[in-house]
């Protein structure tokens, strides 16, 4: 299949290679793919990439890429070239196969302050926006936002909701989220607009650990509905 | 080399150029907000410029010094004084066992840098000594220093030997100071009230020509509200020309993002690598150390850069810099 895309400049140590205009899986699993391939061919300066819904973000020290490069080029223009060139040559290579993870998450009341607004915004009993939320698998598209933060897509749009109009100044760790037709969760308290509907009894992210992250992009993820009880448990709170 | 501290100041944390190459993981950066006064504090110190250094902010900690240390102290200047006697920024300074490093009153920027010879003594976490407060990561314990807390150095180089040896040859109660300094242009208060360069952000385009006009032409004020994570303004509202629920995507270091309420968002060094509100521009490169010399309560503007130039500054201050180190390698 022939790509389309274009390659946006961000800052000048960043470009950000567009797929499309909407999350699909489609268009993340070629961001994934260019991903994958800019890694497995890194050039001068070049830092990381950083993989998101719509495309890809190659991140790079424009003075090492400047010093390599050729002409009057600026690193935007040179690294755009590469990537012209890279886009052909990934498609011969293979996907990477899925994860399937599954996180317990306790909804509503104390752990889920907009639980209630999100049902009443579509005129649904909190129980029905529970059971919408675990009847889904989602397709973690991307991790960022804070550490470990998975960007899932997949759900149901009767209980997508726009976020907040002013953020929070802390959100909890550990709290799951609705934003538009966006699901998630904070691994770790940080500022942020997302509708909180629940708390995961498992932590998201593990600084310790080679991969800091419990999920990666790519992976598939699958809610359980928790009482406070087993929710304590998990946590070894007491009761 | 080391020092223990008697009391911390408003908020004091280990910082190098920050973590690289975990974004993926949703790990951010961190780093120096200023790096470049980061970059000359560990050059004045014989260290490699991406050594960690303490990043303080507006009132800073007393320090004790429990061995003969060579620091520096460059960026913000907060009234720096060793056993009540002003001490000079932006040089080499040898510190006598038993003196006491105090700040007085913010003159001017917002942060300052102390690098000790040697660099500082903790942990690599994710390729970097960084302090991530919100993520309890890197620096000193994952947090900011605190009283009591004693931090030591890893092992001086040749130069920073030497220098140490000759400052204090001549005989010094508490500390002496080299007579040469280095001046950082981005600190003059000239410089300082030049308006912010920025690039064209990714969502430029959606919002109104009037509020393009207003983030050109009007002034913004830093908010209280401000941190390492994010420089929240308040000024003329910025609004979309026509709603837009956006798809969270790419941000890195001095993207100005605008939520719904209208106040721009400027993703400092504890950013985010993704963001959900539309951005309307990027700071460039070469402004955000002086950005981050500005504090809350400060009015700022902004003006509109080429690419091509924003890189050009980038690299002019990378050449200025390289120069600078050249410099200090013949004062050796």
């Amino acid at each position: 299949m022939k790509n389309s895309y274009q390659i946006l400049p961000v800052s000048e140590g960043c470009l950000y290679v567009k797929f499309g205009e909407n999350i699909s899986p489609e268009i993340n699993r070629q961001a994934r793919k260019l991903s994958n391939y800019v890694e497995k061919h890194p050039f001068a300066g070049f830092i990381e990439t950083v993989v998101s819904y719509t495309g890809l973000a190659v991140l790079y020290a424009p003075e090492v890429v400047r010093k390599a490069g050729k002409n009057k080029m600026n690193a935007f223009q040179i690294v755009g070239e590469l990537m012209e060139e890279y886009l052909p040559q990934m498609d011969s290579m293979p996907d990477e196969p899925s994860r399937v993870v599954e996180i317990p998450v306790c909804y509503g009341e104390e752990y889920g302050p907009d639980l209630e607004y999100v049902a009443s915004y579509h005129g649904l009993s909190q129980d029905e926006v529970v059971d919408i939320h675990i009847g889904g698998e989602y397709l973690c598209y991307m991790i960022g936002f804070c550490p470990g933060f998975p960007y899932l897509g997949g759900m149901d749009e009767r209980i997508a909701t726009p976020r907040r109009e002013t953020p929070r100044l802390a959100i909890p760790a550990r709290s799951i989220g609705i934003a538009g037709s966006q699901t998630g969760g904070y691994p770790i308290s940080t500022p942020g607009g997302w509708q909180i509907i629940g708390r995961s009894a498992v932590d998201m992210y593990d600084p310790a650990a080679e991969h800091p992250s419990l999920l990666q992009a790519g992976d598939l993820v699958r809610f359980r509905s928790i009482s406070v009880e087993e929710y304590r448990e998990i946590r070894g709170e007491a009761l | 080399m080391s020092f223990k501290v008697l009391s911390p100041g408003l908020m004091s944390t280990l910082q190098d150029f920050g973590r690289q190459g975990y974004q993926k993981e949703g790990v951010n950066n961190s780093g120096a907000m200023d790096i470049i006064s980061l970059r000359l504090a560990n050059m004045l110190v014989g260290n490699d410029e991406h050594e960690a250094a303490l990043e303080i902010t507006l009132a800073g900690p007393t320090l004790e010094f429990t061995a003969d240390t060579l620091i520096a102290i460059t960026g913000a200047d907060l009234s720096p004084m060793i056993d009540g006697i002003g001490v000079k920024m932006n040089r080499p300074v040898a510190v006598v066992a038993g003196s006491v490093l105090k700040f007085g009153g913010c003159l001017k920027g917002c942060r300052a840098y102390l690098s000790m010879a040697g660099g500082y003594d903790v942990p690599m976490v994710m390729g970097s000594k960084s302090t991530y407060v919100r993520g309890s990561v890197g620096g000193y314990k994952g947090r900011a220093l605190a009283k009591g807390d004693v931090l030591g150095s890893g092992q001086a180089g040749s130069y920073a030997r030497h220098l140490l040896k000759n400052l204090l040859c001549k005989g010094a109660r508490s500390f002496r100071a080299a007579s040469w300094y280095v001046s950082l242009p981005h600190l003059s208060g000239k410089e300082m009230r030049h308006p912010i360069g920025i690039l064209q952000g990714l969502q430029m385009g959606a919002f109104s020509d009037e509020s393009l006009h207003d983030l050109l032409t009007k002034q913004f004020t830093i908010t209280n509200a401000s941190d390492r994570m994010g420089y929240r303004l308040e000024g003329p509202r910025l609004l979309l020309k026509e709603p837009l629920e956006m798809i969270s995507e790419i941000a890195v270091l001095g993207t100005v993002q605008v939520p719904a309420d209208g106040n721009p968002i400027i993703l400092m060094a504890d950013h985010q690598s993704i963001a959900g509100y539309p951005k309307i521009a990027q700071v460039i490169g070469a402004d955000l150390p002086r950005l981050a010399q500005m504090r809350p309560g400060a009015k700022i503007s902004f003006r509109e850069v080429p690419l091509k130039e924003a890189e050009e500054q980038l690299l002019e201050m990378e050449r200025y810099l390289s120069s600078l180190k050249i410099t200090l390698k013949h004062k050796a």
